[in-house]
């Protein structure tokens, strides 16, 4: 069962006086329950199919169905709904709400959905425990190392009890001890609590952890490699 | 210049935040200038009236009259007066020699105290309102030594009008009580009722003949060109005039009241200046503050590469210079246009006439823009925007290299 | 929600630098504001009292008419009913009687043309202040002297103009009501100075049953002169004085005036005051308004990556939106709280100690104002300003909140 269906997907925008191209006529299906990479060079389309996936930009021309649910039919309001309780984000940086603490920025989420203040604060302290930063609730962002940051990241992505969480680049401001780790805190929630992942990499590390490497180049899908289990 | 061209584009890096300070300053200069010159144009009005209704910008009096304006004290002599004068004042001015006592007006209806003035009606036209503010019948004639013009209030006061008898009584130089008849042949009206209440007008040959003056008069009135020559040509005078018990006054010693609200309204206009200045002051600093903070790794990298601190004090302080000049230009630019835009009809105050009659107003305000306003104006907003700028200024110099790096 | 509330204030102090001077800078406009307005208010309340007892009263019941016109013959017939009426009114703190004509007084040396009044002197004394003003000599009484002439209170200036003093005598000349020929003796008594330069030259006091057989008033007044307890009672006490006239018999009928009417330009001249003040308050309130919008849009334009994260999470720019507006609203009430107590305390200073216009003393002498002025704090002047203050800078804050509804996730995250 596809939790994410995208047919034939183009997407243009403007940089400043250029006209780029960034994807065009893609297409691509993801099961529930995925380990996937987007992998390609930059400027290849990557992090743009990654926005359109998590609805943060509307596509030109095509399909996009996450979760059953057709993009083209959403609201802006419906959208926001979306990304509130199906899909979970993590960033390149700068992820975090600089004046929340660790648990606070966990907590925002399920503010956000309306869970009650105990409840919130019961599972954002579970989870950041699940993640490794059981005692560092109260640190603000500022206060935690950017492998501690990218963990609250994930933290709160995964909290909210989303389908897909989406990873834009997730490793690349670590070095490659913190970010081993980091990736196989995403593979146990991936396994554990069957949350399917779609990262966007140039990271050889991020591959070989993937089991299915999706290649982008020039805004079209080169290649689609499921690896052997 | 590369200075000033390096400047101006920095300022303009983010033009929404500098358009808001410009804002914020346009509006400060203008309501300064706006508004100082309404309070001026309040004051020129009130001196406008006071001067007007008689006292003129110079008056020449006996020595004792100013404080007992009665018969007793008269000039004795006025053709000695009247032949300097021609020496003394600046060509376009204008004088008039009056007989001015008080007296008691009556009617079979009503009885009231005035100030009877016997005016000479060709050169008093020139100098005070009376010749200009006839509404019935006619003006005076040298010689029409029976007539008088009343005030409209008091013609109502006295339940009279035109044609109707007034008969008027004073004390004369024998101190006896004098007492004539005379035929209403003018109705005037003033600005300020009072005005139409307290003065009532006959020929100068009259008043003479009635109170027995032979050829001497209460006063001799001054026009000037300018309004502010009057304490020279006070001084002058009185010189030229020194032991003939006279008393030379400029209007700002016959008016202290309008003189003090003068000095009054000196002060509320620079207090005003200092207060608009503070408002809008809070913003420049923060904006300049805001625009430095981001450039910190610029500064630093600048202090790396070998530039003076006094260099980068010069670099925001140019900044500054720059908007607060724009600022200036406009505000002042709107300021101008919105005194000439009011310049024709005023500020109408005849619903609160009585307000401005309480307070010597008169009854249209037109802004008056005084040069030495603009100048303070621009000088407290230039001077004391670029004192507060400082504070940015020196904070950016500050940055050391490192911290700068480390702060982004 | 206490999140949402923890994270506005924390916003707030990211940069407190620039949270200080945007504080400051409402609460500097409160101060003033605040100071100002009870200065103004405090200025209108001595002018009116001062102007109000040095002569006109709270109120005075008159014949219609005879304030634009004041004709002798306009008379108060009967001023014992009106006294018994008011006698039964509880705010009237005290009532006097007048008699006013003009006649021509004459010294050895001078004559001068004068109003002349005919107060009761035990009256007059619970009412107006003139009695405090005697620099020479006594006030007037009832009881005739010793040597049988009436007594004669005079101004300074009148003294002066007529080269008198205590002990000289004046002649009276002048019109009765009856159109009769009124004359008699004065002697002077008093020697007043009320600060007013216009009555001090042109007015005469004397026993006013003196005046009613000189001037053949057969008993009646021109003036019932009535005092309230305070100002504020004035407009109470002239509605139970005009249900309760129609019943006592004039001709032309009695009217009751208040302060406004006998006096409408000081009230003028107050509204033009409080118009003209508020012209130049809210100019200075929107120079603020602008002077701290930066501070308002920059925070917002600076968290552009911030906000994209929170769409990306699910926030709806709605939400977004009331965040910012709560920050704004945070620091603007912090000012503002700063501002009213800064401004009470400085201006509960001066309503102890006084401010001093110095240089300008003169003018207001003229208006009969002491020259130690006494701001006057009231609810009222605390609040409006810092409520106009609060208002504006809410709105100055709303643009920058609006925009934010255009925001754009992917746009925003880009911004880093």
């Amino acid at each position: 069962m596809a939790i994410v269906e995208c047919k034939g997907l183009s997407k243009t925008y403007q940089q400043g006086k250029l006209t780029v191209q960034a994807l065009s006529d893609v297409n691509l299906s993801v099961a529930a329950g995925g380990f996937v990479a987007l992998a390609g060079p930059s400027g290849s389309g990557k992090t743009t199919l990654l926005n359109l996936i998590g609805g943060l930009d509307r596509a030109d021309a095509g399909q996009i169905l996450v979760d059953g649910r057709d993009y083209s039919l959403l609201t802006r309001a419906e959208m926001a709904d979306l990304r509130l309780r199906r899909i979970g984000f993590v960033f390149q940086s700068y992820n975090l709400i600089p004046v929340l603490s660790a648990v606070e920025n966990v907590e925002y989420v399920m503010l956000l959905q309306g869970v009650s203040a105990t409840e919130r604060r019961g599972r954002a302290r579970r989870i950041l425990d699940d993640v490794g930063l059981a005692g560092k609730y109260d640190r603000r962002p500022a206060e935690l190392s950017g492998g501690q940051q990218q963990r609250v990241a994930v933290a709160r992505a995964i909290v909210s009890g989303p389908s897909i969480v989406l990873a834009d680049e997730p490793t690349a401001n670590l070095d490659s001890k913190t970010g081993e780790g980091l990736l196989q805190l995403m593979q146990w929630m991936n396994q554990e609590h069957q949350v399917t992942f779609i990262f966007s990499t140039h990271d050889r590390m991020v591959m070989d952890y993937a089991r299915r490497i999706i290649l982008i180049r020039d805004g079209r899908v080169a290649e689609d490699r499921e690896k052997a289990a | 210049m590369m200075d000033i061209q390096l400047a101006w584009r920095n300022i303009w890096r983010n033009p929404r935040r500098t358009a808001v300070i410009l804002i914020a300053v346009i509006m400060g200069v203008w309501s300064m200038i706006f508004l100082g010159a309404l309070m001026r144009g309040v004051v020129a009005g009130m001196v406008k009236n006071g001067i007007s209704t008689l006292t003129g910008h110079v008056q020449i009096q006996q020595r004792l009259y100013p404080d007992d304006p009665s018969v007793v004290h008269r000039i004795r002599d006025p053709q000695a007066v009247a032949r300097i004068l021609p020496q003394v004042l600046p060509p376009g001015s204008h004088w008039t020699m009056r007989v001015r006592v008080n007296a008691v007006a009556a009617n079979a209806r009503h009885s009231g105290g005035v100030t009877l003035v016997g005016i000479d009606p060709a050169s008093e036209a020139r100098v005070s309102f009376i010749g200009h503010s006839i509404t019935r019948g006619k003006y005076l004639k040298a010689d029409d030594n029976n007539d008088i013009l009343v005030g409209r209030a008091l013609a109502a006061e006295f339940g009279t009008h035109l044609g109707q008898k007034l008969i008027l009584m004073s004390q004369n130089t024998l101190g006896q009580i004098a007492s004539r008849a005379f035929r209403i042949t003018g109705i005037f009206s003033s600005e300020m009722e009072s005005t139409e209440k307290a003065f009532v007008f006959v020929t100068r040959q009259a008043a003479r003949q009635m109170l027995q003056m032979d050829g001497s008069v209460s006063e001799v009135s001054i026009v000037l060109p300018q309004h502010e020559q009057a304490r020279q040509v006070a001084a002058t005078l009185k010189a030229r005039l020194a032991g003939k018990d006279l008393t030379v006054r400029p209007w700002q010693k016959a008016l202290p009241l309008l003189t003090a609200y003068l000095d009054l309204y000196d002060n509320f206009v620079l207090i005003w200046f200092v207060v608009v200045f503070i408002a809008m002051g809070f913003g420049i600093v923060n904006t300049t503050l805001m625009a430095v903070f981001e450039r910190m790794r610029e500064f630093g990298l600048l202090k790396a590469l070998g530039m003076r601190p006094r260099r980068i004090v010069k670099g925001i302080l140019t900044e500054s210079l720059l908007l607060l000049l724009c600022g200036m230009a406009a505000g002042n630019l709107l300021g101008w246009l919105s005194c000439w835009a009011l310049s024709f009809k005023g500020i109408d105050l005849s619903a609160l006439a009585q307000g401005a009659e309480y307070a010597g107003m008169a009854r249209v305000i037109f802004p008056a823009l005084w040069p030495r306003d603009i100048l303070n104006a621009n000088a407290v907003v230039l001077g004391l925007g670029l004192l507060v700028s400082l504070y940015p200024a020196i904070k950016a110099a500050r940055f050391t290299p490192v911290e700068a790096m480390m702060h982004y | 929600m206490s999140i949402d509330m923890k994270m506005a204030w924390r916003n707030i102090w990211r940069n407190p630098r620039r949270t200080l001077l945007t504080v400051l800078a409402i609460a500097f406009a409160c101060v003033l504001l605040i100071f100002m307005l009870s200065f103004q208010f405090g200025s209108y309340a001595t002018m009116i009292n001062s102007s109000v007892r040095i002569h006109t009263g709270h109120l005075q019941i008159q014949a219609r008419g005879y304030l634009q016109n004041r004709k002798i013959q306009w008379v108060v017939p009967d001023p014992e009913a009106v006294g018994r009426m008011l006698d039964r009114i509880p705010a009237v703190k005290a009532y006097t009687l007048r008699a006013n004509a003009f006649a021509l007084v004459s010294s050895a040396e001078r004559t001068y043309g004068v109003m002349v009044t005919g107060i009761d002197p035990d009256r007059e004394a619970r009412v107006s202040t003139l009695v405090h003003t005697i620099q020479q000599g006594s006030y007037l009484s009832d009881q005739p002297a010793g040597d049988g002439m009436p007594g004669a209170l005079i101004g300074r200036l009148l003294a002066r103009n007529l080269k008198v003093t205590v002990g000289d005598e004046l002649t009276l000349l002048g019109q009765g009501r009856d159109g009769s020929v009124a004359a008699t003796v004065l002697k002077v008594r008093g020697i007043f100075a009320s600060g007013q330069d216009a009555m001090d030259r042109s007015t005469i006091q004397m026993p006013l049953k003196a005046f009613q057989s000189v001037f053949s008033m057969a008993g009646a007044v021109h003036e019932v002169v009535v005092m309230g307890r305070n100002l504020a009672d004035v407009p109470d006490i002239k509605a139970a004085i005009a249900r309760k006239l129609p019943a006592i018999p004039g001709d032309p009928p009695l009217v009751v005036l208040d302060w406004t009417q006998l006096m409408p330009g000081l009230q003028q001249a107050i509204h033009m005051d409080l118009i003209s003040g508020a012209v130049f308050y809210l100019i200075l309130i929107m120079v603020v308004a602008f002077s701290i919008l930066n501070t308002f849009l920059m925070s917002i334009l600076e968290r552009t990556h911030e906000f994209g994260i929170m769409m990306a999470m699910g926030a709806k720019p709605g939400r977004l939106t009331r965040l910012v507006l709560a920050e704004s609203v945070s620091m603007t009430l912090v000012g503002i709280l700063t501002g009213v107590v800064t401004g009470c305390l400085v201006t509960g200073y001066f309503m102890v100690h006084g401010l001093d216009l110095g240089a300008s003393s003169e003018i207001l002498r003229q208006f009969g104002i002491p020259s130690l002025f006494y701001p006057r704090l009231t609810p009222l002047t605390a609040t409006a300003g810092p409520a106009a203050v609060f208002v504006i800078t809410l709105l100055a804050a709303l643009y920058p909140a609006l925009r934010i509804r255009r925001l754009q996730p992917v746009e925003a995250i880009g911004h880093a």
